[in-house]
Order: structure tokens, then sequence, then C-alpha cells
């Protein structure tokens, strides 16, 4: 009679399956504060299922083949969901890992005494579930790159505040890259802030901005005509002597924007024009 | 004779590509202790030719390559894309030309900041734009 990996399998599944949690919960590392039992549970009978159900189906290894789409398409959601939790790629890669285990230990169960027979079918089975490593590792990290975009747009988000230095004077400390989809919001944020609280005189440092191209300059001329229409004039600070060079040199004209080279100097601008002084107090000894 | 002296490849595809890449530049620059000035004129041109392959060549990639030459050691970048080419070289090098309403000085506000500055395109099979700034030039 024939031997049949597949119906081994089939009849297996349940094996398999214990062995495999038993595998999971025995490892020191399993993360019982990202993932409840019943969830592994769950994600790994789903799993199983279907690796057994297509090595029966057709029997290719070729993971490229239709047929493993369904597998890919169940540990690629796995992968992606624990990418997002914050599982280690060390973690993920264990539950692929530890399933290889546990079929081959089934395998040697049930035909470790035809030594031919179990090298060719472990030969199968590890070149299926190294490529589904592969394909977990590949979706993990694109979890990852995922929750990093996300992260940089929330960051762009929260990091430019619009702060009230004074009386009809705002300040805008403009750190790190200034790119179109940055500048809409600093432009809505600071038009919207000039309105509230109808101020006069809006400050934007750039220190923070470790480069300005032709792009990022045009942004800020947009900005500061924005805010001329409202009513209100805006001061550039904090460009550094690398970058008005460089700005020269690449052929851009601010010769209409009111600039300062440090936050301390635009203040000071922005009081004489609203006719405040500062003073230091004199002392008077008797 | 210029000497590659270190070859490094890079994917951009996307805008968050562009930190990415002048990060990699800043590094190159400062190994071989390019002054602030310099670093700055060469991370601009590198951004200008960036946005120019995402925005007009559909993404492409960047060879970032310190080179040397006797005693000098310099970074060259070679953008190259496959999009849909520079029909007039001239025109596009003039300042104030765009085709996409910015501010047109990009290529040639780029070839002013670095020593060396090379441009070949060819419609419809894609643009590779060189450039090379020595440390010290
Ligand atoms: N990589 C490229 N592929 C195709 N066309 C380009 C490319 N780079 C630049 N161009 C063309 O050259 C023109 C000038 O570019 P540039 O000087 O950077 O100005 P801008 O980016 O403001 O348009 C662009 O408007 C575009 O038509
Ligand atoms: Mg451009």
């Amino acid at each position: 009679m024939p031997f049949n990996i597949a119906k081994l399998l089939e009849n297996q599944k349940k094996n398999i399956l214990e062995l495999w949690m038993k595998n999971q919960l025995e490892d020191e590392g399993l993360r019982e504060d990202l993932i409840t039992n019943e969830e592994l549970r769950a994600q790994s009978e789903e799993l199983v299922g279907s690796l057994v159900a297509n090595i029966g189906a057709g029997g290719s290894t070729d993971l490229d083949g239709d047929n493993w789409s369904p597998v890919i398409e169940i540990l690629g959601g796995i992968a992606i969901t624990r990418a997002r939790q914050g599982f280690s790629p060390r973690e993920t890669g264990k539950f692929v890992y530890s399933l290889k285990e546990a079929i081959l230990e089934v395998l040697q169960e049930q035909i470790g005494d035809d030594p031919k027979m179990l090298f060719e079918e472990s030969r199968k089975i590890n070149r299926i579930m190294d490529g589904l490593t592969v394909v977990t590792f590949e979706t993990f990290i694109k979890g990852r790159e995922e929750v990093i975009l996300r992260q940089t747009d929330e960051i762009a988000e929260i990091s430019t505040p619009v702060i009230r230095v004074w009386d009809g004077i705002l300040a805008l400390p403009i750190i790190g890259t200034l790119d179109s989809q940055r500048t809409q919001i600093v432009m809505e944020n600071l038009l919207q802030e000039i309105v509230d609280t109808g101020s006069s005189i809006a400050i934007l440092d750039i220190s923070g901005v470790p480069a300005v191209d032709s792009l990022v300059a045009q942004h800020l001329i947009k900005t500061v005509s924005a805010t001329r229409l409202m009513g209100a004039e805006c001061i550039i600070s904090g460009i550094r002597p690398e970058i008005a060079q460089t700005v020269v040199h690449l052929g851009i004209d601010l010769s209409s924007i009111i600039t300062k080279s440090s936050l301390a100097s635009a203040l000071a601008y922005a009081f004489r024009t609203l006719r405040l002084e500062v003073r230091k107090q004199v002392v008077q000894n008797k | 004779m210029i000497l590659s002296l270190s070859k490094d490849n890079i994917q951009v595809q996307r805008e968050q590509d562009v930190v990415l890449l002048r990060n990699r530049v800043k590094e190159v620059a400062v190994k071989i202790k390019m002054g602030l000035l310099n670093q700055t004129k060469l991370i601009t041109a590198a951004s200008e030719l960036l946005r120019n392959m995402l925005r007009y060549g559909n993404g492409g990639t960047c060879l970032v390559e310190i080179v040397s030459r006797g005693r000098d050691n310099g970074v060259r970048l070679t953008f190259a894309d496959k999009g849909p080419g520079i029909a007039d070289i001239p025109q596009a090098m003039r300042d104030g030309f765009s085709t996409g309403r910015s501010l047109g000085l990009g290529l040639p506000g780029a070839k002013r900041l670095v020593n060396e500055f090379d441009i070949k395109s060819k419609v419809g099979e894609g643009t590779t734009v060189m450039i090379l700034k020595w440390a010290n030039g």
C-alpha cells in the first residue's frame, strides 16, 4: 500500500496541535501579556487545519502555487497582528519553528521505523515550513513598517505646537523635515491661532529643520503669504549660517521675508514693532 | 583618476525615503570629515534630486559612494529613474523652469551646490543625474 502523508497528517492533526501548543506554552518567553491562551489556541488551530488540508490537497511544496494562498493568508494575518502587538521577531519566529518541531515529532513517531520514508517526508515538511518562515518574516517586517509610518504621522501632528509667547505674538518652533503634509498642518494651526488670539506677529523658528531645499523654501514662502493675508506679519528665525548660504546658492529669494538669525532677535523685533520695551530694572543705592 | 571606496544602492519610492537617504548621505559626509557648509550643500542638492525622482520619475534608486582622487575624498551620488525622461535638458536646467508649478530651482540649484554635475536623460527610458562633492571642495 502506498504511503499517504496527507492521510497521516489528517489523522494526526489533533496530536500535532497538542504537541505544538505544548511547545509554545512551555516556552518561557511566551508573552501572556500580549496574547491569551485561548487566542493562541484559536490561531494555532486555524493554521494547523489549513496547513494539513493543503499538504493533502496538492502535495506541491512550491509556495508560489495558488493552493498555498489560504495558508499564507492566515500566517500573514497572524504575523501582521503580532507585529502590531509588539512581539519580537524571535517570538514570532518561534511560533512557526515550533510547529515544524511538532510535525517532525509526529512523523518520527508514526514512520520512524522506515528511515528512508521518514527522511523523504521530513525533507518535504522542512521545505514547506522554511518557506512559510520566510513569508512570516516578510509580513512581520511589513507590519512593523506600517507601525513606524503611523508613528511618523502622529509625530508630525503633535510636534507643531503654536506657542503664545506674548500678547499678540505667536511662536512656532519647527523641528524635523518640513514636507508638504507637515506644512499643511503647520499652516492650518498657525492661521487658526492667529484668528483665535488676534495676534499680529507670528515667528516661525526653523532652528530644528535640517535642510532647506526649494520645496521647503516654497512652503515657507507660502506660509508667510497666508499669514499676511490674515493681516499678521510672519518672521522666520533660526536660519543657521550654512543654511543661509545654501539657500542663496540654490537661487531662492527670501528678500521679501523678514528673517532673523535667532528666536531672541525675532522676539526683540516683534517687541519693537508692537512698541513694547523690555528693560533691565535699575536698582538705586541710597 | 577617481576611485570608488564604498558603494551603497538605496531604493527611493516614497516621501519618507527622502529622510532616510538624507541621513545616509550625512553619515558618509561626516565619515570623510566634510565640513558643515559642504555637508549642507550636498544634502540640499541630494534632497532636490530625490524629490525630482519621486515627483517626475516615479521613484528610482540612489547610489551612494565615497570616492577618492589623490588626497581628496568626496561623496558621489547617482540618482537613476526609469521615468518619462527629459526632452529638453537645457530648458530643464534653466532657473525658474518647472513643469510642476514649483520654483524650478532644483536642477540648476543642485548644480551650483556641488563640484561636479552630470545629467543624462532619454525620453521614455529615464533620467540619471550624478553629483559629486569633495570634502574640501
Ligand atoms: N527625474 C526627472 N524625470 C523627468 N523630468 C524631470 C526629472 N527631474 C526634473 N525633471 C523636469 O525638469 C524640470 C525642472 O526641475 P527642477 O529644476 O527640479 O524644478 P521643479 O522641481 O521645481 O520643477 C521639472 O519641472 C521636470 O519637468
Ligand atoms: Mg525639483
